[in-house]
C-alpha cells in the first residue's frame, strides 16, 4: 500500500502532463479550424459579391509584409494585446469585463491631461502618466466589482452601462472649459512635452514607422499575467473561483474580495491600452483617439483562449487583418470585409473550443479510468459525455 | 352534483378570481404610477416654467424615440424569459436597419421595409440560437460576437449595394442608404386641432394630458401601431397560453420542464429567433423614422432596450414604462435646451420625495430616509444650477439603469435559469 501510492501518483502526474500537451494540440487545431472556416465564409461572401478571394488575400499579404506595415502591425497588436489581457484577467475568473472600452478611454484622457499639465522630471513623468492611467482604469472597473459584491449587480450590465457613461464623461471632460484645448479645429488635451514621451525603436529595418517603445510594457504585462496566474496563490485562487465559486468558497477563498481585486487588476491593465500610442505617437487625447478597442480585446482574448501566448498570435492576426485590409480599397472591395472575417473567426472559434472541450473531457474520462484500472461505466453516447462537462460549472 | 364536483368548481372559481385580482392589482398599480407621474410632471412644468416639458412636439419625439427601445427590450424579454441572455440585440438591430433600408429602397414600399427588418433580425437571431442553443456556447460571448459581426456585415453590404450608380444618384453612399419610402403619420383632417388649443392654455394636468394625446395621435402610423400591439400580444402569449408557460418554464428550470415533456431546445430556439426578429424590427423602425439607413444609427439602443427590460423587471408592462422614460429623456435633450432638461432634476426630486413618503407609509424607515435625503440633495442641485451638462443628460438612461440596479436589485427578479448554459439530459 505504501509503495503503491507514490507509483500511482507519478503515473497520474505523467498522465496529466501528456494530457496537457494533447489539449494544447486540440486547442490549436480548433483555432486553425475556426480560421479556415472564417476564410471559407469570407471567400464565399467575396465570390457572391463579385470579387476574387485569392487575389484579395494575395494583395493583403504583399502589402502586410512590407517593412512599414509590419511595424504598424506590431504597434496595433501591442494595443490589442493589452486590451485582450485586461479582458482575459476577468475571463479567467468568469467575470465578463465588457467595460474595458470605457475604462481605457477614460484612463487615456485623464492620463493625457495629467501628462500635459503636471511637470515631473523626465522618467518620473512617464511613470506618473502610466500610474494615473492604471488608477483611473482600476477605479472605473472597481465600481463594477463593488456593485457586484455589495448589490448583486451583474457585471455584464453594469460594464455596458458604464461604457456609455464613460463616453459622456469624456465628451464633458474634453470641452475647452475643462481639460480640452482648441488647436485650430482640433479639440485635444494639452500635448505631453518630449520629456514625458517614450521614443520608438527601429525594430524593422527599412520601415518608415518606429515600433512603440512601450511594446516592452505589453510584453511585461503578458509575462506578469502568466506568472500571476500560474505561479502565485492569488492566481490559483482566481482560477479556482473561475471554475467553481462555491468550491473555492468552501476551500477558504474570499470570493467577494477576489471579484473586486480581479476587477481592479483588469481595469488597471485596461488603463494601459492607450499608453503605447499616447506616449509614443499621439502625445495627446483627442476625439480621433481610437475607440472600440475594448470590444476587439474581447474577441482576441477569446481566440487566444485567455492564454498570454495565444493572445500574442491572436492580436498579431487581428492587427494584420486590420492593417492590410487598407489595400483592398484599390480593388474596390469594402475594407469592412475583414470585420466579417473577424466576427466569423470569433463565433466559430468559440464553437470549435466548445466541441473540442467536450471531446477532450470524454476522452480523458475514459483514459483515466482505463489507466488506473478503475471500472468506470462507459459513458453512453455523446449526451452522457456532455453531462459530465456540465457537472463542473464553467 | 356531488360534493367533490362542487368543491372542485369552487376551487377553480377561486383560482380564476385570484388570477383576476392579481392582474387587476398590477394594472391598477401601473395606472396609479402613471397618474402620479403625470401630476408630478405637471407640477414640475408649472414650478419650473418650462412648457416644453409636456409639449406635443417633445412627447411625439418621445414616442418615436421610445418605440425602438421598447421593441429591442421586447426582444430581450423573449430570449431571457426562455433563459437565454441576448446581448446581441444591438447587432441584430444593426442588421435590421441595413436590410430594412435595402428592401425599402429596392421595392419602394414601406411594407417591404418591415419585411427587411424582420429578415435582418432573423439572421442575427438564428445565429445566436445556433451558437447558444445548438452548440451551448456561452451566451454573452455569442452576443458579443454578433455585435462584432453585424456592423461588419452592414458596412460591407452598404459599401457595395448603396454605392451603385443608381443608389449614388438618389443619395446613397458607403455609410448611408438612399432615401426610402416610409409610413407616414395618419392624417386626422384637423380633428385634432382642439387639442392644440387645450395645450396652449397651460392648465394644470389637463393641458399636459392634451399634449400627450396630441402627441400620440399625431405621431401614429401603421408601424407604430404594429409595434405597440406587440406588447399586449407578448403579454398574452407569455401569461395566458400554454406556449408561454412552457417557454417561461425553460427560463426558470429547464431540467424540470424537460421531465414534464417540454421541448426545451425547440422553445429556446424559437424564443431567441423571435428575439432577433423583434430587434430587427426595432432597427426597421429607426429607418422608418429617419427615412434612411446610416452607419452607427442604432447608437447603443439595443443595450438601452436591454436596460429598459431590466428596469421593467422582465415584464412587458414595466418594459413599456422603462422605454417611455428613456424615450422621453432622449427626446427632451434632443428637442429642447439644457435648461429644460435641467427641470428634470426637479421632477426627480419630487419622485424621490414621493417614494420616500411611500416607504415611510410602508414602515420601511431606512429606505424612506435615504430617499428623502436624496430628494433634498437633488432639490439643492436643481436650485443652485441653471443647466446640467448635456453630455450626462444624453446618457441618463444608462445612469438611471445603474442606479435602479444598485438600489432595487433585490426587488428585481430575473428568470431563475437566465443565462445558464443547458444541455439535454443535464439533470440526470
Amino acid at each position: 500500500m505504501t509503495t503503491a501510492a507514490p507509483a500511482r501518483t507519478s503515473r497520474l502526474s505523467h498522465l496529466v502532463s501528456t494530457e496537457r500537451v494533447y489539449r494544447l494540440g486540440l486547442a490549436v487545431a480548433a483555432a486553425v479550424l475556426a480560421l479556415v472556416f472564417a476564410a471559407l465564409i469570407t471567400s464565399l461572401i467575396l465570390l457572391i459579391t463579385g470579387h476574387g478571394p485569392i487575389s484579395a488575400l494575395h494583395h493583403m499579404i504583399d502589402y502586410g509584409t512590407q517593412a512599414t506595415q509590419i511595424s504598424a502591425i506590431i504597434n496595433q497588436a501591442t494595443t490589442y494585446y493589452l486590451a485582450a489581457i485586461a479582458v482575459a484577467i476577468g475571463f479567467r475568473m468568469n467575470l465578463f469585463n465588457i467595460g474595458v472600452d470605457g475604462q481605457y478611454q477614460l484612463a487615456a484622457i485623464l492620463a493625457a491631461a495629467f501628462g500635459g499639465t503636471v511637470a515631473l522630471p523626465p522618467g518620473l513623468r512617464q511613470i506618473g502618466i502610466i500610474v494615473v492611467a492604471m488608477l483611473v482604469g482600476s477605479f472605473w472597473a472597481g465600481i463594477v466589482g463593488v456593485l457586484k459584491v455589495t448589490r448583486g449587480v451583474s457585471e455584464v450590465i453594469s460594464t455596458i452601462m458604464l461604457n456609455f457613461v464613460a463616453t459622456g464623461a469624456i465628451a464633458f471632460l474634453i470641452k475647452p472649459s475643462n481639460l480640452g484645448h482648441l488647436y485650430g479645429e482640433n479639440l485635444t488635451t494639452k500635448p505631453i512635452p518630449s520629456s514625458g514621451q517614450v521614443g520608438g525603436i527601429s525594430l524593422i529595418p527599412g520601415s518608415d514607422v518606429k515600433v512603440y517603445g512601450l511594446v516592452f510594457l505589453a510584453i511585461g504585462v503578458g509575462v506578469g499575467f502568466q506568472f500571476l496566474i500560474s505561479r502565485t496563490r492569488f492566481g490559483f485562487d482566481l482560477r479556482a473561483t473561475g471554475r467553481s465559486a462555491s468550491a473555492a468558497r468552501a476551500s477558504g477563498v474570499n470570493v467577494k474580495k477576489m471579484i473586486v481585486v480581479a476587477m481592479l487588476l483588469s481595469g488597471a491593465v485596461a488603463g494601459l491600452v492607450n499608453m503605447p500610442e499616447l506616449l509614443g505617437n499621439a502625445h495627446n487625447y483627442s476625439l480621433s483617439t481610437p475607440s472600440g478597442i475594448g470590444f476587439t480585446g474581447i474577441a482576441i482574448a477569446l481566440l487566444g483562449r485567455n492564454n498570454p501566448v495565444g493572445i500574442v498570435f491572436a492580436s498579431l492576426l487581428w492587427a494584420f487583418l486590420d492593417t492590410s485590409s487598407n489595400i483592398l480599397q484599390i480593388s474596390n472591395i469594402p475594407t469592412s470585409i475583414v470585420s466579417i472575417t473577424e466576427g466569423v473567426v470569433v463565433l466559430s472559434a468559440v464553437v470549435a473550443f466548445e466541441l473540442v472541450n467536450r471531446y477532450a473531457l470524454r476522452r480523458q474520462q475514459r483514459k483515466v479510468g482505463r489507466e488506473l484500472g478503475l471500472t468506470t461505466p462507459d459513458p453512453g453516447g455523446p449526451e452522457a459525455g456532455g453531462t459530465g462537462s456540465e457537472a463542473v460549472p464553467a | 352534483m356531488t360534493v367533490r364536483d362542487a368543491s372542485a368548481q369552487a376551487v377553480s372559481a377561486l383560482r380564476a378570481d385570484r388570477r383576476l385580482t392579481a392582474t387587476n392589482a398590477a394594472v391598477s398599480r401601473m395606472i396609479l404610477l402613471t397618474l402620479v407621474g403625470l401630476v408630478a410632471i405637471s407640477v414640475t412644468r408649472i414650478a419650473s416654467d418650462k412648457p416644453a416639458l409636456t409639449s406635443g412636439g417633445v412627447l411625439g419625439a418621445a414616442i418615436n424615440a421610445g418605440v425602438p427601445i421598447m421593441l429591442a427590450g421586447l426582444g430581450g424579454l423573449w430570449a431571457e424569459r426562455a433563459g437565454v441572455v441576448n446581448i446581441g440585440l444591438e447587432g441584430q438591430m444593426i442588421l435590421g436597419t441595413y436590410f430594412a433600408a435595402y428592401f425599402g429602397y429596392k421595392s419602394g414600399s414601406p411594407w417591404m421595409l418591415i419585411v427587411g427588418g424582420l429578415i435582418g433580425g432573423l439572421i442575427g437571431g438564428v445565429l445566436h440560437a445556433i451558437a447558444t442553443v445548438g452548440f451551448n456556447v456561452d451566451q454573452i460571448i455569442s452576443g458579443v460576437a454578433i455585435n462584432l459581426l453585424a456592423p461588419g456585415i452592414a458596412k460591407y453590404l452598404a459599401g457595395i449595394y448603396f454605392t451603385t450608380d443608381k443608389a449614388l444618384a438618389s443619395g446613397g453612399g458607403p455609410t448611408q442608404s438612399p432615401k426610402v419610402d416610409v409610413f407616414n403619420a395618419f392624417d386626422w383632417h384637423g380633428a385634432d386641432r382642439w387639442l392644440d388649443k387645450l395645450t396652449a392654455h397651460h392648465w394644470f394636468v389637463v393641458s399636459d394630458l392634451a399634449g400627450g394625446v396630441d402627441a400620440i395621435i399625431s405621431s401614429l402610423n401603421a408601424f407604430t401601431l404594429i409595434a405597440l400591439a406587440l406588447v399586449p400580444i407578448t403579454w398574452f402569449l407569455m401569461r395566458r397560453t400554454a406556449f408561454g408557460l412552457r417557454l417561461r418554464s425553460c427560463g426558470e428550470n429547464p431540467t424540470e420542464a424537460e421531465t414534464l415533456g417540454v421541448k426545451v431546445y425547440t422553445l429556446k430556439s424559437t424564443a431567441v429567433i423571435v428575439s432577433g426578429v423583434l430587434a430587427g424590427l426595432a432597427g426597421a423602425f429607426l429607418v422608418n423614422y429617419t427615412g434612411v439607413y446610416h452607419e452607427g444609427q442604432t447608437n447603443g439602443r439595443g443595450y438601452i432596450g436591454l436596460a429598459a427590460m431590466i428596469f421593467g423587471n422582465w415584464n412587458p408592462g414595466g418594459l413599456v414604462l422603462g422605454s417611455g422614460l428613456f424615450g422621453y429623456t432622449d427626446a427632451l435633450q434632443q428637442q429642447t435646451t439644457t435648461a429644460t432638461v435641467h427641470a428634470l432634476l426637479l421632477l426627480v426630486a419630487i419622485m424621490l420625495a414621493l417614494a420616500g413618503l411611500w416607504a415611510f407609509a410602508q414602515r420601511r424607515v431606512a429606505q424612506g430616509v435615504v430617499a428623502l435625503v436624496a430628494a433634498a440633495l437633488v432639490l439643492v442641485w436643481y436650485l443652485t444650477t441653471d443647466s446640467i451638462p448635456a453630455e450626462f443628460a444624453t446618457y441618463s438612461p444608462q445612469i438611471i439603469t445603474l442606479f435602479v440596479l444598485a438600489v432595487a436589485s433585490q426587488r428585481l427578479r430575473m428568470p431563475a435559469a437566465d443565462g445558464l448554459p443547458w444541455r439535454r439530459g443535464q439533470g440526470a
